[in-house]
């Protein structure tokens, strides 16, 4: 700014201001790298080309390039090695704090994963496989499967239509609706499991109606079902919401304006814009319907072969005292939450670089 | 296409975005919307487009009453201020989107396809992702989009906003070229006076949600209609100060007023555009006041001065030649003789009459 405002002195060449700056800041940063290198080192020199030039007026930048490079250059270099002392501790202190973190990650994680295993193969791998091929448990994986079959694609259904409304529409009660779909993630699960039977069970509010038509609900599939959904519905749609308000709605009003219906917007712009979202929230869906214990075994009944899930198997197994069986048992499912981490790793690297990139054409 | 949009008024919530707004567009004409942020002017694009509904009033496509039609059905190309291109398509995709959701024959899309990434210079890139590429080159893909399913209308909604100054002035013109060949019924919203001015054959200011005035940019600039038209236009010193028995005390400058000839002061605004403000070292005649030089600018097409004139900032623009015939310098006393001067009475404050305001007085 002050260089465009000239005083009397300077009048001869006034249009021409911006250019002459410019070559004297080039001259300045070369003129001062090499005395820079000379006299102090390559690491400083650089600092000094730059800041030399840009701080210098035009005038100063040829005529004196050394002298002001080597000042700012001096400051610069001892601010360095000032500031990454001031950023690594003693040699003993970060030992200390890498074990104490690793000791923890050890303790709480990676044993208790081991320990599993190395329970489930104590007694060979012939227990190992007879206990998980033995009815009960076969039958529990299967319901396990039927469970997670019908409640993940529900709260999916589910979840891509409440994250649609969401975000990409203005209306009353919104935050409500929000804090509705968290109620599941702030009740305990059993209390969820509790509700069901106060509603569906023998005595519960609607229990008459439903035996009067034989239909069971309470201690049976059905039971299961609701409950596992009840405690895995806010993961797809929460995952979205906040997808789907980070990219906004201008793609949908392009693809509308341009004639597209609301289907057409919706499979061709939405869906394509949101699959990582998506496949991430259903993982985690999917892990917790596979893995929830308390809300189903509230409503399960604990019948052997007819309402066992796998959780509710490994209790059962672990109560009696069959603790090969159990942990077999119990490392499908750490199988699957390992297999899990993996595959919400991917995912989570993808949706970053989408969402970023999304971000990176909108702002540019 | 003419476009007729009678009565129109918006609120959200306690904001008024639109009120009573009425605004013709003939056929085949560019058509500015200019204003300040949160001068009304994006939420009408949006209610011509059908991406906003008004609360009444109502949008006419050649004496066709659209109000109730939806976005999908009004056939108006959109082009949005970031671009809004479908992340996840390529550009060929992009471009025979509007063609595809309204079924075209894979033959009639590749050829459009192809004619409109010649019109916008883009052949061969039609493989890319939008984030491969630059701004300027987004926002033409932009327009390409929405012009490919011959749209009646063409809406753009602050269209070269997010682009630096150099390409901005490229797609400026190259619009104004498009316009001049296709003839196709286009607004577009700006806050940039310039652009609005450069391009556009006919503007409309806003302000508050109100129309300040209609017109072609020559008219506007010429008879600004109120204060706020002439204050947002730019490169004017504002006076404020009073009319009484004939006369404008406007701070120093005393300018005959014969249109107010009684005794009760009115307050009123005096603009002086800097261009219209000549400047020499004597004075002569009446109705010049002294000033300082404070800062002296060269570097545009005329030279710029800042001057005090008894505490007072007023900015001057004087050519080339006449600033070297004054041979001025910074501290020199000049003085001040204003060529026009445009006077705004403020009615409302007063008692006098409505005839005298937005009347224009040539002064000294």
């Amino acid at each position: 700014m002050s260089d465009n405002i000239a005083t009397l002195d300077a009048v001869h060449a006034p249009i021409a201001d911006p250019p002459v700056v410019r070559v004297t800041r080039l001259r300045g940063a070369v003129g001062s790298d090499t005395a820079g290198n000379a006299a102090v080192g390559n690491a400083a020199a650089v600092g000094v080309a730059v800041d030399g030039a840009a701080e210098a007026t035009p005038g100063s930048a040829t005529a004196d390039p050394v002298a002001s490079g080597l000042s700012l250059g001096g400051t610069t270099s001892t601010e360095k090695t000032k500031k990454s002392r001031a950023n690594t501790e003693p040699l003993l202190v970060r030992w200390i704090l890498t074990l104490i973190a690793l000791a923890f990650l050890g303790l709480f994680l990676v044993v208790p994963v081991a320990i599993v295993f190395v329970e489930a193969f104590k007694k060979g791998t012939e227990v190992y496989l007879a206990s998980v091929r033995e009815p009960d448990a076969l039958a529990a994986i299967k319901l396990t499967l039927l469970t997670t079959a019908i409640a993940v694609p529900l709260n999916t259904l589910f979840g891509l239509a409440a994250a649609w409304g969401i975000a990409k529409f203005r209306f009353r009660g919104k935050s409500f609706l929000i804090t509705l779909i968290d109620l599941p993630f702030a009740v305990s699960p059993v209390i969820a499991g509790l509700i069901f039977v106060l509603l569906f069970g023998a005595r519960g509010f609607l229990g008459p109606l439903l035996e009067a038509r034989d239909w069971k609900i309470i201690f049976a599939v059905p039971g299961i079902v609701l409950a596992t959904t009840f405690v895995t519905f806010p993961f797809v749609a929460r995952e979205l919401i906040a997808f789907m308000q980070a990219q906004g709605t201008e793609e949908e009003e392009a693809a509308i304006v341009l004639g597209a219906t609301g289907w057409q917007t919706f499979f061709r712009i939405t869906l394509p814009n949101i699959k990582w979202g998506l496949l991430y929230g259903i993982i985690l869906c999917n892990a917790r319907a596979m893995g929830e214990f308390g809300a189903v075994s509230v409503v399960s009944g604990h019948i052997r072969g007819l309402t066992n899930t796998i959780p509710l198997q490994v209790e059962i197994l672990y109560n009696e005292y069959q603790f090969a069986a159990a942990f077999a048992v119990s490392s499908l499912l750490t199988i699957l939450a390992l297999v899990t981490l993996v595959i919400k790793k991917l995912v989570e690297r993808k949706t970053h670089q989408q969402l970023k990139a999304g971000q990176v054409a909108a702002h540019e | 296409m003419k476009i007729e949009v009678k009565n129109l008024s918006k609120a959200y919530g306690a904001f008024h975005a639109l009120r009573d707004v009425t605004v013709e567009v003939p056929p085949g004409e560019l058509v500015a919307l200019l204003g300040p942020s949160g001068s009304g002017k994006t939420t009408l694009l949006r209610i011509i487009a059908g991406l906003e509904a008004a609360d009444s009033g109502s949008v006419l496509y050649q004496n066709d009453d659209v109000t109730e039609r939806s976005a999908r059905e009004r056939n108006v190309g959109f082009v949005f201020q970031h671009y809004a291109l479908f992340s996840h398509l390529s550009i060929y995709e992009n471009i025979a989107f509007g063609l595809r959701v309204r079924k075209w024959k894979n033959d009639a899309v590749e050829k459009r396809v192809r004619e409109l990434l010649k019109l916008i210079q883009l052949e061969g890139l039609e493989k890319r992702h939008p984030s491969q590429l630059s701004g300027g080159q987004r926002q033409r893909v932009a327009l390409a989009r929405a012009l490919a399913p011959q749209p009646q209308v063409l809406l753009l909604d602050e269209p070269f906003g997010a682009l630096d100054a150099k390409v901005r002035q490229e797609l400026r013109s190259w619009l104004r070229k498009l316009h001049d060949e296709q003839h196709i019924t286009s607004v577009f919203v700006t806050h940039d006076q310039e652009e609005a001015f450069e391009v556009a054959d006919r503007v409309v200011v806003m302000n508050h949600g109100r129309v300040q005035q209609v017109g072609s940019p020559d008219e506007i600039f010429a008879h600004p209609a109120n204060d706020f038209v002439m204050d947002f236009l730019g490169g004017v010193n504002v006076f404020h100060g009073r009319v009484e028995n004939g006369r404008a005390m406007l701070g120093d400058f005393v300018i005959p007023y014969p249109e107010y000839s009684e005794g009760s002061p009115l307050p009123a605004t005096g603009y002086i555009r800097t261009h219209e403000l000549d400047i020499d070292r004597t004075p002569h005649g009446e109705g010049s006041i002294e000033a300082r030089v404070l800062r002296i600018n060269r570097t545009g097409a005329s030279v710029k001065l800042g001057l005090s004139a008894q505490e007072r900032d007023v900015t001057a623009e004087l050519d080339h030649q006449r600033y070297s015939e004054l041979r001025l310098n910074v501290n020199d006393t000049v003085y001040l003789f204003p060529r026009q001067v445009r006077i705004f009475v403020d009615e409302k404050q007063g008692s006098a009459n409505g005839a005298l305001n937005g009347s224009s007085k040539n002064g000294a």
